[in-house]
């Protein structure tokens, strides 16, 4: 129970420390951080990145998003295919998907170019993969359920009863 | 000219808050824990019903007691979280915010010179809204070593002959307290035996954070005797849409529509259907709103304890009380230098009565961050209150 809401909580922010989680879940700060680790250990939190808007510094990325269809292996079905492609440090996240493709792959590069390269020349050649569509990400609006457009201002008045 | 003015009005004194409104208002970069409202905007899919219905053209009035469909969602609602029954044709009337219900209550239960007790520190309108009635309101001074409920004795002490109503502010608007069953009970048979009747405020009871609201109406014998007040401005943060409901006997409903009809005809149809939704589909966003403020509850409690505020642990609504009695100094002078040294909002306690005097209402409907900040302020204020307090105590 209290793992849970551990996760809860600092799903939606990491920097949540060990005594101020204590304090909000009404729990210990050594019974906090003993379950932290265990779940550390248990690869049930596997790391603590940040969520950046790229979009506002200056550094140049585009994000990809590609429908790869391929031919499951025997014995190892979409496991194998899948370790193959995710392995390359371009990419960000490979899901295996129900429906009309198999494997979605999120791919970040510095250009589109880069992006193309990498499908024309890593991914698509792979023997397993049948066939690729790749769609560029425009514009983020909304990442990790926090909103990446800055929208909310205070509405409400600052005092009232 | 003769003087225009009802003088029963122009004796109102006007909500002590407004001074500190007018101050802030003022101030470009203050931080302000001085909000009775949520901070979550109303989840989207309660908005997206608003917008449809207005989409659909349902633009008109609705019956004076309300939608059907949202007194029918009402009642499966007060059966569900308060196990009473109410029949949705007669015993329900949807009101503009829970205040309405309030005013409409009282002006529909009250003759001339009937005494109403108001427990205290509590919410601003009551006091005014009783005078307005013509009753007489009598003040119970609640007490922070009861943790600001109100007990059986202290209720007892206030009865006179001319005692008809007593007002039930729980969970407690400034002060967080929350009254428990047993508690309830002891109250419910005073009121019994003492033939009296009871408006029951309980906007905040889906924001309790130890057990679950219990409501008065509940208690046995109860049911008849209880104007049972609730909305959707706390619990699906819809303040603005200003919707709210009493539930109550046929008899007293039916005379309360009769001057909500003539004076307010029915409540706003748009906010009325997104209530519906609210009631049908919400459950799972009181949930998380509640979650994420007991977080906030606990840290601030648990923050203002240390920087040397004491206050008692407040188990509903979104606000904490803490007591600034070792500072010598007024609630008002209090939160006055707070304000102007440190740009920090908060409400004087006397706000809601003069028994609020020692203490300060500071509300929780905020981000994490934002009480951080906050907090960092006001515990550097307090050190430089400690610090000058010292020169004093060794000479």
């Amino acid at each position: 129970m209290l793992k849970e809401k551990i996760l809860k909580a600092i799903d939606k922010n990491s920097k949540l420390t060990p005594e101020e989680l204590a304090v909000m879940l009404g729990s210990t700060t050594g019974e906090v951080e003993a379950i932290i680790k265990e779940l550390e250990e248990d690869t049930i939190i596997c790391g603590y990145p940040t969520l950046i808007n790229w979009d506002k510094t200056e550094s140049e990325r585009v994000t990809a998003l590609i429908e790869v269809k391929v031919t499951p292996q025997r014995g190892q079905g979409f496991d194998k295919i899948a370790e193959r492609i995710y392995k390359f440090d371009e990419v960000e996240s490979v899901y295996l998907m129900s429906g009309g493709f198999d494997l979605t792959v999120i791919i970040e590069g510095r250009s589109m170019r880069e992006v193309a390269n990498f499908v024309s020349s890593k991914l698509a050649p792979m023997e397993a993969v049948l066939s690729t569509a790749t769609h560029f990400v425009l514009k983020k609006y909304k990442e990790h359920g926090l909103p990446l457009v800055q929208e909310t201002q205070e509405e409400r008045m600052l005092i009232t009863p | 000219m003769r003087n225009p003015l009802s003088k029963k009005v122009v004796e109102i004194k006007p909500s002590g808050i407004r001074k500190f409104f007018d101050i802030v208002s003022d101030m470009k970069d203050a931080i302000s824990l001085g909000v009775g409202e949520p901070d979550f905007d109303t989840p989207w899919h309660i908005r997206e019903e608003g917008i449809y219905s207005l989409e659909k053209g349902r633009t008109f009035y609705t019956s004076n007691a309300g939608l059907k469909d949202l007194k029918l969602e009402i009642a499966n609602y007060l059966s569900r979280k308060c196990h009473v029954m109410y029949h949705p044709d007669s015993e329900i009337l949807v009101t503009v915010g829970g205040s309405e219900a309030i005013d409409v209550g009282l002006r529909a239960m009250l003759d001339p010179g009937d005494e109403v007790l108001i427990p205290q520190p509590s919410y601003v309108s009551y006091l005014p809204c009783v005078t307005l009635a013509d009753g007489v309101p009598v003040i119970i001074e609640l007490k922070e070593e009861n943790e600001f409920r109100l007990t059986k004795e202290e209720l007892l002490a206030a009865i006179t002959d001319r005692t008809k109503v007593l007002i039930m502010p729980f969970p407690n608007n400034p002060t967080g307290a929350v009254m428990r069953e047993e508690d309830l009970r002891e109250i419910a048979e005073v009121v019994i035996e003492k033939d009296l009747f009871v408006i029951s405020d309980e906007i905040y009871s889906e924001l309790t954070y130890g057990a679950n609201h219990v409501s008065i109406a509940a208690m046995p014998g109860m049911q008849e005797r209880t104007i049972l007040i609730n909305g959707f401005s706390k619990s699906y943060a819809m303040t603005g849409w200003r919707l709210g409901y009493a539930a109550g006997p046929a008899e007293i409903i039916k005379q309360m529509i009769k001057i909500h009809q003539f004076a307010i005809m029915c409540a706003p149809t748009t906010s009325q259907y997104a209530a519906v939704e609210a009631l049908k589909n919400g459950d799972g966003d009181v949930e998380m709103m509640r979650d994420a403020y007991d977080k906030r509850r606990r840290y601030l409690v648990h923050e203002l304890r240390r920087i040397g505020l004491p206050c008692f642990e407040p188990y509903g609504a979104f606000y904490v009380f803490p007591s600034i009695q070792g500072f010598g100094m007024t609630s008002d002078e209090f939160a006055t230098r707070l304000l102007m040294e440190e740009k920090v909002a908060v409400v004087p306690g006397t706000a809601f009565g003069d028994c609020g005097e020692g203490f300060l209402r500071i509300s929780y409907a905020y981000s994490i961050e934002n009480l951080k900040k906050a907090l960092e302020r006001i515990e550097r204020f307090v050190n430089r209150l400690k610090e000058e307090k010292k020169p004093e105590r060794q000479g």
